[in-house]
């Protein structure tokens, strides 16, 4: 039975746990632009393809459907591509709230 | 939230099964002790992981169902998918005192809190309801009186996950209504909704796009997108609309 791209699709959300050990922070509430059509949006947002053994993820624009970042998981490292985004923006845990 | 902040990589945690509960014929809640646990959000999520004799480990995402609580314990319903590698046997195969890992929480992008205000609509399918129900245990818990709408699309009666508690929550009269959409068979005399969730049905339900509700759909993939779509297409803030879908989860 084949599965239909619809039924792949995930929400960036549901990247959050892997996202987290790249990022070292919450990452789904993190805001970034797309490099294709400037759509902004929290990368939660996002269209996520993903399945619980793959070795990584691909996270695409959910307005226009353009990749915004692949993270592989292999051979005890991460490689993150990071090509189809403008900008990322994220809170400072740093500064007073 | 100065907890989660606070805590950085996430680490796996022991969680201890302290109770099982039988919501329906195939879905199951464990309520795990969790030392140490820092505290969630409604909506959040963990990872849990199994480990098998052989060192073969898998892992899975389930959303959290108990409100945000300091008691260092979480409460996750599972729904049993009879072909999955880890849900038949969190909800099936699983006891009182037996140990799990997880680590979290985890997400801070479909989440809600009183103080995020409303109206609330939200909308599952199945066991979409799971996230969904923090949001309401924690509105009931913090008594907000934010207006919220349930709509939630089940394949029959006996399958509403919480009905009970729904009922419990609906006849308080503090701003909750809900409505089901029973799709595959209804009781007799049945008068409400029977199809799928769809644009009509939407309309009817939805909070006038004027009003500026937050939104929250979980669920099955096409349901979620299907939605979502219509929720745009009436008129709402596609920012305000946030989605969980479940995708072919194996569970």
């Amino acid at each position: 039975m084949a599965i239909t791209e619809q039924e792949l699709r995930l929400d960036g959300n549901a990247a959050a746990g892997l996202l987290r050990d790249v990022f070292v922070h919450e990452f789904t509430s993190v805001r970034g632009a797309c490099a294709t059509c400037g759509a902004e949006g929290e990368m939660g947002a996002q269209h996520l393809y993903m399945t619980p053994l793959s070795p990584g993820a691909v996270l695409r624009c959910a307005t226009c459907g353009s990749m915004l970042m692949v993270v592989v998981r292999a051979g005890g490292r991460f490689r993150v591509g990071l090509q189809g985004l403008v900008w990322l923006e994220m809170q400072d845990e740093g500064a007073a709230s | 939230m100065v907890g989660t902040a606070l805590q950085r990589r996430l680490i796996w945690r022991t969680a201890e099964v302290v109770d099982l509960v039988d919501e329906t014929p195939r879905v199951r809640s464990l309520v795990l002790a969790v030392p140490g646990w820092p505290g969630h959000q409604a909506g959040q999520h963990v990872d849990v992981r199994l480990t098998a004799d052989d060192g073969y480990q898998t892992q899975r995402s389930y959303s959290i169902a108990s409100p945000p609580s300091t008691d260092e314990r979480l409460t996750l319903t599972i729904e049993r998918l009879d072909d999955g590698e880890v849900s038949p046997y969190l909800a099936g195969e699983l006891h009182a005192g037996d140990q799990v890992e997880l680590r979290g929480p985890i997400g801070g992008y479909f989440v809600w809190a009183p103080a995020v205000g409303g109206p609330l609509l939200l909308v599952a399918g199945g066991s979409g309801l799971c996230p969904l129900m923090a949001m309401l245990r924690l509105r009931q818990a913090a008594g907000s009186t934010v207006p919220a709408r349930l709509l939630y699309s089940s394949r029959s009666l006996d399958e509403v996950i919480y009905r009970d508690e729904l009922n419990k929550l609906v006849a308080m009269e503090n701003g909750l209504e809900v409505m089901l959409t029973l799709t595959r068979q209804q009781p007799p005399g049945w008068t409400g909704l029977h199809r799928r969730i769809d644009t009509d049905m939407l309309s009817a339900v939805a909070w006038p796009p004027a009003e500026r509700p937050w939104t929250f759909i979980c669920g099955p993939t096409p349901l979620v997108e299907t939605a979502a779509n219509a929720l745009v297409n009436l008129g709402h803030e596609p920012a305000r609309i946030k989605t969980e879908r479940f995708g072919p989860t194996g569970g």
